[in-house]
């Protein structure tokens, strides 16, 4: 891994950014710090393969804490920057959007709650007048709010769509509503009371978040993990991978009325959840992952992979099969590659509209851990976001059972030292809705001083109202489903 | 005569409003099982019409008389549609009124009173579903209109017991072509109108993929239980009239207490017949784009138009 860190004063820095980002890295996180004496932005740029981590880090005076915007330069450092004025008070000069993202208007004003002396959180504040939605007008245009709680199990978000007839003109995502402080309460934990915190940051997503923050930790501590734990690893986040992928398969069946399609992938979902708990003691796969290896209490059988993959395979034949179902995924809520470039589209929704972005590829941690190629298609629309998500299943089942064949169940940890080699470390891993990165900061004792875990929902959230655009409304649960973006994890 | 007419009405009426909830009960079972779930049982709608009877009645703020009105209305006007149309009988005291135009305009008064409800509720879904219903009865309501007449081209009469009576003393008709169009017309016609798979998902929880549903999100309590009571029997009476425009054999056509009992039952048996056909079809269909219905729902009144062309012309009239 090439990995560099640079001191540099706030002026160069727009400089110093377009330069990184004409190299061809992208900005996976921006995290603001507030040290003794004064405030430290991290910047965190990355590309690869080869594995390149470049950290900018810009000092700034504590009583006025303010950074020239680096909006008009990548869309995602404009939204980073929001997110951190919000939260640490450090303002971007000369933003474009200027108006919260993170804090609802109901927020006290001056109140910045990753502030060392921000305290408890107080009582809700004076509105800060209304949310700007920006109201369409014209000849039959008229507005459907829905939300922030839904029917059914879904998370919080509120969306406003304008529309004429039955065509969204324009969709406002209004998030934000499950803000739990996670950053703040990884201060001051250990390395495995914050492992505890990272695989919950978004529940469907504990091995991802879990692995990442592993990987930031032991890069921190100068461990270097057994082959053999990486492989681990490797096989439980492909598990991870694989139930979410079969249950959105069968839930995108159900959002076109196909219903039989999705009692069948669930059917395979509680295969994959008990194999899951057979593998590692927990449904949602717990505890495997841990800081310096990983524990199984069994490997999972490859014969029972292999019946799933051809179980699967019937599945995903048969919606793909059926004319309706093929005719209302085809051409929906299509996402434009260069639109996602622009966005910084991660995961799946980035490959299904033709990028390749893979950080089982890009950003190794073993060399076994991934399928041949990427999975990618071109259209960018419901029905690539399938394909591609079928096509990773199949992958991860193969893969998953190559690595069982190799692995035995046990204990493949090698102890932490007592005290961490340096002070911060970066992980990066391709968790199933695409790469996660998160970096930590701890003190020489090994105290957690600072941790910022990203959510590739985080830079995927922008992609869904762009897709919308001419979409007509009745179509929208099975855009947003085939997105299927978290709430949890965007909004820590 | 006119006791066992009289009767014949009554058990009519009786039958559709009890049966409805059992017939949605049989149709959800079946789908269940076929999708390899344990299903809830045949008796559950009934379970949920007590349950959902047993509670307040709540209104939202701001909606007036057509909001209110609306669920007894449409309870209402499927009721007199379930006792104008030869179901169990074509004897009845009331036969003489069983005009299929008055059938149909009773279907649509229901349909209306309902989107009516739907825009008084003043939600965004509740006049973007009125919107889209209305969008599909402007093409359904014809159909049924169409496809109806088409059958009573050879009768002479848009007297639904006469056209069911026609049919069965020349049962030739309904294999005819005439027959068979219309036959495929009205079918589509009433999954549309019953708001059933490839139009509308009954049992969808994505309020704005709903069409039905969406105009009545804002009912609750006695109200939601007479919507969703309406709506079963609605689904039971357009079922019941096409088993008897199509398949019309034991259905009463004297008014003796045996034929009467003999007709219930046969009633009764292909209503859920045919309940659990389109139940088990359902299974392999999907929704279909919103923008698509109208292409099936005018590709079903082109049926219904060729079905009249071809009584017409092969009839000889």
């Amino acid at each position: 891994m090439n990995r560099r860190t640079e001191e540099i004063g706030a002026p160069e820095l727009p400089c110093q950014v377009r330069k990184l980002l004409d190299s061809g890295q992208r900005l996976a996180l921006v995290a603001a710090h507030h040290d003794e004496g004064a405030v430290r932005v991290v910047y965190l740029f990355v590309s690869g393969p080869p594995d390149t981590r470049t950290e900018l880090h810009v000092r700034l005076d504590p009583d006025q804490p303010s950074v020239p915007t680096l909006a008009h330069l990548s869309f995602p450092a404009g939204r980073f920057e929001r997110e951190m004025r919000d939260l640490h008070g450090v303002v971007p000069r000369e933003h474009p959007l200027p108006h919260r993202l993170v804090r609802h208007y109901h927020w006290p004003r001056g109140w910045y709650p990753m502030r060392p002396d921000a305290g408890a959180a107080p009582p809700f504040g004076e509105q800060e007048g209304p949310y700007p939605f920006l109201a369409v007008e014209g000849d039959g245009v008229y507005e459907i709010p829905v939300g922030p709680v839904h029917a059914g199990l879904i998370e919080p978000g509120h969306f406003r769509f304008s529309v004429v007839g039955e065509t969204i003109i324009r969709l406002k995502a209004r998030l934000w509503f499950v803000h739990k402080g996670i950053e703040k309460l990884f201060e001051g934990r250990d390395a495995a009371g914050g492992m505890r915190l990272a695989e919950r940051v978004s529940g469907d997503t504990a091995v991802g978040h879990g692995l990442a923050y592993c990987l930031a930790v032991e890069e921190a501590y100068g461990v270097e993990v057994s082959e053999e734990a990486r492989r681990a690893r490797a096989l439980v986040l492909e598990l991870e991978r694989l139930h979410n992928h079969v249950a959105d398969l069968g839930a995108l069946c159900n959002d076109v009325g196909h219903g039989v399609l999705n009692s069948h992938a669930q059917r395979i979902r509680e295969q994959l959840l008990r194999l899951a708990d057979a593998t590692t003691g927990h449904r949602l796969l717990r505890g495997a992952v841990v800081p310096g290896g990983a524990r199984l209490a069994s490997v999972p059988d490859p014969a029972l992979l292999a019946r799933v993959a051809v179980d699967l395979g019937e599945i995903t034949d048969l919606a793909l099969g059926h004319a309706t179902v093929r005719d209302r995924f085809t051409g929906t809520a299509a996402l434009g590659a260069q639109a996602a470039r622009d966005l910084g589209c991660l995961g799946y929704v980035a490959r299904a509209s033709g990028l390749s972005a893979d950080a089982r590829f890009g950003h190794p941690f073993t060399t076994e851990g991934r399928p041949q190629v990427p999975a990618t298609q071109a259209s960018g629309d419901v029905l690539a976001r399938f394909l591609v998500r079928a096509e990773e299943a199949q992958a991860s089942l193969e893969l998953a059972a190559r690595l069982a064949a190799e692995l035995r169940p046990g204990d493949m940890t090698v102890p932490l030292p007592r005290r961490p080699a340096g002070t911060s470390g970066t992980g990066i891993a391709e968790g199933w809705r695409g790469a996660i990165t998160t970096r930590v900061e701890l003190t020489p004792d090994g105290t957690l001083t600072r941790v910022k875990p990203v959510d590739p929902s985080f830079f995927n959230w922008p992609a869904l109202p762009v897709a919308l655009a001419d979409t007509i409304v009745p179509d929208f649960p099975l855009a947003n489903k085939s997105f299927n973006l978290s709430y949890a994890g965007n909004d820590l | 005569m006119s006791v066992i007419g009289a009767a014949a009405v009554a058990v009519q009426v009786g039958g559709v409003v009890a049966g409805a909830p059992l017939l949605c009960g049989l149709m959800r079972q079946v789908r269940a099982r076929l999708e390899g779930r344990a299903g809830a049982g045949v008796g559950q709608p009934w379970r949920d019409l007590r349950k959902l009877l047993r509670k307040e009645a709540v209104t939202s703020l701001g909606t007036g008389p057509a909001f209110r009105a609306a669920p007894v209305l449409l309870v209402a006007t499927t009721a007199v549609v379930a006792a104008l149309v030869p179901l169990a009988s074509t004897a009845t005291v009331v036969s003489g009124s069983s005009d299929l135009i008055v059938v149909v305009a009773l279907l649509a008064l229901g349909t209306v009173t309902l989107a009516l409800a739907g825009l008084d509720s003043g939600t965004a879904f509740g006049g973007m579903g009125a919107s889209r219903e209305m969008t599909l009865a402007a093409l359904v309501e014809p159909t049924i209109l169409v496809s109806v007449f088409a059958l009573s081209l050879p009768t002479g009469s848009t007297n639904l017991p006469a056209i069911v009576s026609g049919a069965l003393s020349d049962p030739d008709r309904l294999v005819s072509p005439a027959g068979l169009l219309a036959t495929a017309a009205l079918a589509v016609a009433v999954l549309a109108e019953t708001g059933r798979l490839p139009v509308d998902n009954p049992s969808t929880h994505l309020e704005l993929t709903m069409v039905h549903e969406a105009m009545v999100l804002e009912y609750a309590g006695p109200d939601l239980a007479l919507v969703e009571l309406g709506a079963q029997m609605r689904l039971t009476v357009l079922l019941g009239l096409l088993a008897s425009l199509f398949a019309p054999w034991g259905i009463a056509t004297t008014a003796s207490a045996g034929a009467l009992a003999i007709g219930l039952a046969v009633c009764a048996g292909k209503v859920a017949l045919l309940g659990a056909v389109l139940a088990a079809a359902e299974v392999f269909w999907a929704k279909l784009r919103l923008f698509r219905v109208p292409e099936l729902l005018a590709g079903s009144f082109l049926l219904s138009l060729l079905a009249v062309t071809a009584s017409y012309f092969l009839s000889g009239a």
